[in-house]
């Protein structure tokens, strides 16, 4: 359960903080970085991402597979986004400064590169908050920290009843696929794509169908149980709010204002240096 | 919002956990390298059909969202929304659907098939890549593209997963007035 969102438990700043203010930060955090293309602020929350990494205490060790795969990831996107589309930053800075020519329309512009530029700052700044975010929350404090931030109980409640069935569902798939593997079912590269297909569906069958049995068990028990009977419910994992906490979100807040107030000042969501 | 029945807050929860489980760690390689086959959305136009709107809608955004959040690489939030769509879409266009009941005619089988092929197109060749243009200015010819093979992907295996189970779990019910007095 601890391992399957990478959760590591250790003394931190970062971790000590509620479940309820990551989230709420998370969210500013990235759509203050998403929304806007100006590298000043995405350079400053670069910055302050890789600060606030330090301080959570996570080594690059621990996420060396994840930093590898989003790695990988933000290169691909960079690269299709220059095959198909070469000339996108002409296209937004309304410039043309060419650098050298590769091929037909594939002309290196000083624009293309300061859009790509934007985009790399973007994961920079993104991607270490969503490392700290997911490796130092614990699943079911954040359950218990939506109902918090507003969500209605019952879906905080169904959040939380997932992250509670997902070991089960998957024990369960391991059961069935090697119950069927044993009968002669094979899910690899040597059987061609419709069998598999096919194959895959004579585990899926028994798996879903017994969940949809669980459904009915777990909603009886709840229901002897009187769920969703009063307002308001409490929860186990819920913490209250620090100082560290409402200082953590004025920063973020503020942040999130920065992007606002910079997309008002650059007339758009893109900082132009070409004019 | 209408209260949510505790069996719905339930299918929710459930579902997500199997959207996840499929999504996560069921890939089935498929002849594109780097590529699995998502078969997710089988098990979502299902889930849809049986509980409604607001389940498929849920079940798509909470599964999509962990899937992304487990990869660590951040929640894409604009096809986290396109799931959580086509799952919505699909509740509403398969309301009609008795599945509950043991029922899945010829006619329930005609509108799951149309269900998923517009739902489908609507989620990833349209809310998807506008999302993308909207939310990250990404090129529109790269995402629209993109939404297209995916769209064409998906709708293939919701077809084959998604029409098995709907005949499977039908079978298993028993129907309304199955029962003859003698």
């Amino acid at each position: 359960m601890t391992n399957l969102f990478n959760y590591i438990e250790r003394e931190s700043p970062v971790h000590r903080l509620t479940g309820a203010t990551k989230f709420i930060c998370l969210v500013l955090w990235t759509f203050a970085a998403m929304s806007s293309y100006d590298p000043r602020l995405l350079g400053l929350m670069g910055l302050l991402s890789v600060v606030l990494f330090r301080l959570s205490k996570i080594t690059v060790k621990d996420v060396s597979f994840l930093l590898g795969f989003t790695v990988v990831f933000m290169v691909m996107n960079n690269v299709l986004v220059f095959l198909f589309s070469p000339q996108h930053g002409v296209s937004l800075y309304g410039t043309k400064h060419e650098l050298f020519k590769i091929a037909g329309n594939y002309v290196v512009t000083s624009e293309q590169l300061f859009y790509h530029l934007n985009l790399v700052l973007k994961y920079i700044a993104t991607i270490p908050i969503v490392i700290i975010f997911v490796s130092t929350t614990n699943p079911s404090e954040f359950a218990a920290s939506l109902n918090k931030i507003g969500v209605k109980y019952s879906v905080a409640y169904s959040v939380a009843l997932a992250l509670r069935y997902i070991p089960d569902i998957q024990r369960e798939y391991h059961s069935i696929s090697q119950a069927q593997q044993a009968r002669g079912i094979e899910l690899s590269k040597k059987e061609p794509l419709f069998r598999r297909l096919k194959n895959a569906s004579s585990i899926l069958i028994p798996l879903i169908l017994g969940g949809m049995d669980r459904i009915e068990t777990v909603s009886n028990a709840m229901e002897l149980r009187g769920f969703g009977k009063n307002k308001k419910r409490t929860w186990y994992m819920a913490r209250p709010f620090g100082k560290a906490d409402y200082a953590a979100m004025t920063v973020t807040g503020l942040l999130f204002a920065a992007a606002f107030v910079l997309n008002a000042m650059n007339g758009g969501r893109f900082f132009n240096p070409f004019i | 919002m209408r209260k949510l029945s505790v069996k719905t807050i339930v299918a929710i929860a459930i579902g997500a956990a199997l959207f996840f489980v499929l999504g996560r760690y069921v890939a089935i390689p498929s002849p594109v390298p780097n590529t699995t086959i998502c078969i997710q959305y089988g098990l979502l136009a299902f889930m849809a059909a049986v509980y409604g709107p607001v389940a498929g809608l849920l079940i798509g955004f909470i599964g999509h969202f962990f899937i992304d959040f487990s990869w660590g690489w951040g929640v894409w939030y604009s096809w986290v929304i396109a799931s959580a769509f086509f799952g919505g879409a699909m509740g509403l266009l398969t309301r009609k659907t008795a599945l509950d009941e043991g029922v899945f005619a010829k006619k329930d089988m005609v509108t799951f098939v149309v269900g998923t092929v517009v739902a489908h197109l609507l989620a990833w060749a349209v809310v998807a890549p506008v999302l993308d243009i909207l939310i990250y200015a990404e090129p529109a010819n790269k995402v629209f593209l993109q939404g297209l093979v995916s769209a064409a992907s998906n709708i293939v295996t919701t077809l084959i997963l998604g029409l098995i189970l709907c005949y499977a779990y039908a079978a298993a019910k028993p129907k309304a007035g199955s029962l003859n007095k003698e």
